[in-house]
Formats: structure tokens, C-alpha cells, sequence
């Protein structure tokens, strides 16, 4: 099965320059090789580079795009939609309070079915004010009718943001993407990242003619938002949701496609050292790689562990991830996000726990829940995590509480 | 080379992010692997900043502050052992921004309770930044001292990223700042 294949890296890719960049270069560098036509951005930590970045680039002739200056989020992403609507390329992006206030737009972008592309740095959100880094806004923004891609590394923002558009605006697709990177961890780190060459990225995800897709044309009038009644509003909601499932398709296909000419293979889960693994961490973002070290240490001392990113958090790959965690002794999830109330405070924790017990897979499972609000996670916290996992395996049974590691009682 | 970490320490508008993000930049475009990353507050200028920039031959899993670093940066003269000095590894090295020669360094680390590392390199990099740019901005110096303490990176690579990084703002502003890494380069004296 392809999502078993572990992704492959480092293979020397043709052509492409090596370059230092920070999470926040990297995706206006992608926004820039899409040839983006439509910016719209308002600034907000740990965003802000992007925006900036965007800016200088418009301004010295690196990019043909408007930058439209508006005064809040939420008229950046009514300004994307709207760019969206007549057939342009467009890109912004946000994070924390930000996209909070975008998120009635949020709705709308993907109701309307409008293929904006948005980097997600991401920040926790108040009260009390924190401008750091964890998950929370983007799980408060999951069930918006986005497509959710998470970015372990500066590489995989580019790779993300590049393969947002191709996927967006496929005709079997039309929906908004959001690609998140982690704030600071991703967003202000420099590290060594491959450039495509523009032409390449063109290529694999062209700008296609202007009315493949339904769009506001002066000649050709469409109506877009209009009322939908009881008769219709229903109907619509589930082509929508039907639309989002089968993106996985399309966003796989963009993955292997992308393997393909870059070198670099993406799929919806990367699979970590899980062939004979016993226990098994499931995470997201930078954190995976973190996971990933923890991993390590504990097979050097010989403890069969594993891991799995979830790299497309949204549609989520229930059928995939139950199928790799089916020989599991027991499954943590580590969350980097607090969903208030839930059964377990970890979002990610539901989703990974419904995928489980809906398709047959009973084993024990924990909920961890750290790094809150920036709070540093170290490697040697994710061993402790498998050791307590490792614990609930021998009894036999799961935590009914979310686990919040390391937080001063 | 294995694991090489190095601790900036440095005042809001020294440059210690900066300087981070260069050796960053100039052990990448050595072709190995490196993150930079600070440690964030509410930045002010005055403040005391950490950043740090972990090197590797291999790909870096490991996103976690340092805590044991094998070098430490200090980029402001009025920074204490006790801020500076936690987790230096013993058989790392230690440079500093001072007037003070190798063994005042050594008697005052030693005076704070901490056991000085096996190398010390001291530069007057303040006098140098003044002199090459016309502002306390000593963290292109620091860079200079601490590849002559440490050579982690070559001096023509680091002049390389140097150069290009402030050549987006002028020409004249990167030629001073390869000036105040090369004389750094040359005054620091290491014991």
C-alpha cells in the first residue's frame, strides 16, 4: 500500500537551489514560484514575514501581483474570496486572533467553493495573550470546509504551499487549502530548504484558462451567494462535504505527482519506523519531528516504537490510519491544542479515536496534551509519553482523561 | 562533524538573532544542516535575547531549545557568568564581547562559582562595531571571533553570507560589516 512507503528524502533534486529560509520565507517564496495574482494580507505575529516578504517582492518586480491593503482579516480573506470569485490566483495568510477573525469568511470561502490558498502560522489564542506557538487555532478552524495541510519543516511549507494551489483549484476539487507551519518552530527558523525553479512549479500546478470553473465575468454574469432555502441549502452542504472527502484523492495524487518531478514524496500520513512498532505516537506538524527523535532514542535501547504524522488533518484519513495502526499494542496521540469540554481535551486525539473504533481497530489509546502556548517540548518528554503509553498496553485498556504532560499542578 | 550547538546571548538590538540565523546560513551553505532559531519575547530593544543555531551533518529532528550548548556567544560586556554560563559544556569554548583579557574572564567566571570551559576567546568587538559601522551592532564581530575560537565555519564562507545578507540593503553597510568580521577575526585572543 503507497501510504505504507516511508517518504522519501534528500534524493539530490535537479535544478532546485539550496537556499536558507525561515517557515515564513519559504511559504512567500512558494506564494511567488505559483506567480500568485491576488495578495491580501494584514499582519499579526508570528505571520508577519510573509506578508513582508510578499510586499518587497511585489515592490522590486519579483511578483506581478496585487497586494491589496486591507484594514483587518477579516476583510483579507472577503478580499481572497472575492479575487478567487473572477479567476485569480490568490494567497494570504494569518495566524491565531486572525484567523479567528476570519472565520466567518472561512465558511464562506469554502461554501462558495473559491480555491484561495492560505499560510496557517500558528499561534495560541487569548485570553490571557500569548503570541506562541500551538495548534489551537487552526483545530478551532477544522470544521470550516478546509482542506488542512500540516508542515513538519521549513521543506514541507514550500512543498505545501506549491501543492495547495494544484490542489485547490482542481476542477474536481474547488476548495479553499490552508497550510499551517508552526509559529516561531517553523515560522522564524532558518534552515536549509530546496527552491523549485519557477517554470517547474508552473508546470506542475499551471494557472489554468480563466473559465474552467464558473467565475464573475462582466460578459458571462454568474450570481455567486445567493440564497439557498430549505429546498436546496441541504443538498448543497452535501455535495460539499462529499467534495472534501474526495479530495484525498487529488491531494495524494498532487503528493506523488510531486515525488515524481521533485523528488520529494508526500502523502495524507508519513509513517515513522512502524513496521514491527508496538507503540505508537500520532502527531502533527513540527512536533512529528520531535516524535520522530523520541523514536529513535527508544529504539536505540531496543522499546519497539512508532510514530505517525498526520500531514492532511483535514479530509481527514480515517481508512488510511486505522489501516497503519491495526497491528498497534497501543496508539498515544500527542495534541499541541486544547479542545475545551470534549471527551478528551485533545482534538486530534477524536479524530484519531472515532477512526479507530469505527473501523475496527480496539486497542488502548492515550490522550497527551503539551506545549501550550509556546510551552517547550523536549525530546526527552515524548520518551516519558511512550513509557506511560507503554503502561496502559500492559493493563489492557485506555486513558479516559487527556494527559497534560509536564504542566505545574 | 556530529552535533555542533552554539548559544548567542545579546541584548534587543545587538543582533544576536541574527548572528544566529548567519553561522545558520553559512554551515548550510557549507552543505550541511543547521537550524537557527531564537528564543522569543515580546522583543524590546535592551532586553536580554537568547538565540541559537544547532549544526549537524544529517537532518535535524531535534526542535528543543539548547541546553548544552558547545559554544556560548556573548555579544553584550555588562552579561554576567550566571546568565551566560548555564549548561557550557566543559570541554566547549566561551567568547565573549569585552575589554578584559583571557585571564580577568576566567577569574570572574571562576569568582561566580561556575568551572571556566577549556577554551576562552575574548574580542573588544564593541570598539570594532563602532569603528566599521558607526553603531554598537557587534553581532557580525561575534561572528568573526567566534570562527577564529571554534572555526565551525570557514572565515571566506562566513564573509560570503555575511556580505550577501546586508548587500540587500547596501553595498556599503555589507562591506562594513565584512570589515567588522575580519578585524574581529584578527584581534580576538583566545586562551
Amino acid at each position: 500500500m503507497a501510504a505504507r512507503a516511508e517518504v522519501v528524502r534528500e534524493r539530490p533534486p535537479r535544478g532546485q537551489e539550496r537556499v536558507s529560509a525561515t517557515g515564513n520565507y519559504a511559504a512567500a517564496y512558494a506564494a511567488r514560484d505559483a506567480d500568485v495574482d491576488v495578495v491580501a494580507v494584514y499582519p499579526i505575529t508570528p505571520q508577519v514575514q510573509i506578508a513582508e516578504k510578499l510586499a518587497e517582492m511585489i515592490a522590486n518586480g519579483e511578483l506581478d501581483a496585487e497586494m491589496i491593503h486591507v484594514e483587518s482579516e477579516h476583510s483579507a480573506m472577503s478580499a481572497v474570496i472575492a479575487a478567487a470569485a473572477t479567476g485569480a490566483r490568490a494567497f494570504t495568510a494569518t495566524s491565531s486572533q486572525g484567523l479567528e477573525l476570519m472565520h466567518e469568511m472561512l465558511w464562506i470561502a469554502a461554501g462558495l467553493r473559491q480555491p484561495v490558498v492560505m499560510a496557517v502560522a500558528t499561534r495560541a489564542l487569548s485570553a490571557p495573550i500569548n503570541i506562541w506557538n500551538d495548534y489551537t487555532d487552526v483545530m478551532s478552524a477544522r470544521d470550516t470546509g478546509w482542506i488542512i495541510i500540516f508542515s513538519e519543516n521549513v521543506q514541507e511549507v514550500y512543498d505545501n504551499v506549491v501543492q495547495a494551489f494544484r490542489i485547490a483549484e482542481h476542477p474536481d476539487v474547488l476548495l479553499p487549502v490552508m497550510v499551517a507551519l508552526d509559529g516561531y518552530i517553523l515560522s522564524h527558523t532558518v534552515e536549509p530548504m530546496y527552491r523549485i525553479p519557477q517554470d517547474e512549479v508552473l508546470s506542475y500546478a499551471p494557472k489554468r484558462p480563466r473559465g474552467y470553473r464558473p467565475v464573475l465575468d462582466p460578459d458571462r454574469p454568474v450570481t455567486m451567494g445567493v440564497l439557498a432555502a430549505p429546498n436546496w441549502y441541504y443538498e448543497i452542504k452535501r455535495q460539499q462535504a462529499e467534495a472534501l472527502r474526495e479530495s484525498k484523492k487529488v491531494v495524494r495524487e498532487a503528493g506523488r505527482e510531486f515525488g515524481k518531478r521533485f523528488g520529494r514524496y508526500y502523502d495524507l500520513l508519513e509513517p515513522f519506523m512502524l513496521d514491527d512498532a508496538e507503540y505508537v505516537m500520532v502527531s502533527m506538524g513540527a512536533t512529528a519531528s520531535l516524535v520522530k527523535a523520541a523514536v529513535k532514542r527508544l529504539r536505540r535501547e531496543g522499546v519497539k516504537v512508532g510514530a505517525v504524522k498526520v500531514r492532511v488533518y483535514r479530509p481527514f484519513p480515517a481508512d488510511e490510519l486505522a489501516e497503519m495502526l491495526q497491528h498497534a499494542k497501543a496508539v498515544g496521540v500527542l495534541d499541541r491544542a486544547i479542545a475545551f469540554g470534549g471527551p478528551t481535551e485533545g482534538p486530534l486525539f477524536a479524530d484519531v479515536a472515532v477512526s479507530l473504533a469505527t473501523r475496527g481497530v480496539h486497542v488502548p489509546m492515550v490522550s497527551f496534551v503539551h506545549g501550550l502556548g509556546g510551552r517547550d517540548i523536549f525530546v526527552r518528554d515524548v520518551v516519558e509519553m511512550f513509557r506511560i503509553l507503554a503502561d496502559y498496553a500492559r493493563k489492557g485498556r485506555s486513558a479516559t482523561t487527556t494527559i497534560f504532560f509536564g504542566v505545574r499542578e | 562533524m556530529a552535533r555542533y550547538e552554539v548559544r548567542f546571548h545579546g541584548r534587543g538590538g545587538q543582533g544576536a538573532v541574527t548572528a544566529a540565523e548567519l553561522l545558520a546560513e553559512a554551515a548550510i551553505e557549507e552543505g550541511k544542516y543547521a537550524l537557527a532559531f531564537p528564543e522569543y519575547g515580546a522583543e524590546r530593544r535592551g532586553a536580554p535575547v537568547l538565540a541559537f543555531t544547532r549544526i549537524d551533518d544529517e537532518p535535524i529532528l531535534e526542535r528543543e531549545p539548547i541546553l548544552e550548548p558547545n559554544v556560548v556567544v556573548v555579544l553584550d560586556p555588562s552579561l554576567t557568568p550566571d546568565i551566560y554560563m548555564r549548561g557550557l559544556r566543559p570541554d566547549g569554548a566561551l567568547v565573549v564581547n569585552t575589554k578584559r583579557g583571557v585571564d580577568e574572564l576566567r577569574r570572574a567566571i571562576a569568582e561566580a562559582g561556575f568551572s571556566p570551559p577549556r577554551r576562552l576567546a575574548v574580542v573588544d568587538a564593541t570598539d570594532i562595531a563602532l569603528k566599521a559601522l558607526g553603531a554598537p551592532i557587534v553581532n557580525t564581530a561575534m561572528l568573526g571571533a567566534l570562527v577564529r575560537a571554534v572555526g565551525v565555519v570557514s572565515l571566506e564562507t562566513l564573509v560570503r553570507v555575511v556580505h550577501a545578507r546586508f548587500a540587500e540593503r547596501s553595498r556599503s553597510l555589507a562591506e562594513a560589516n565584512v570589515k567588522a568580521v575580519r578585524e574581529a577575526y584578527e584581534a580576538t585572543v583566545v586562551g
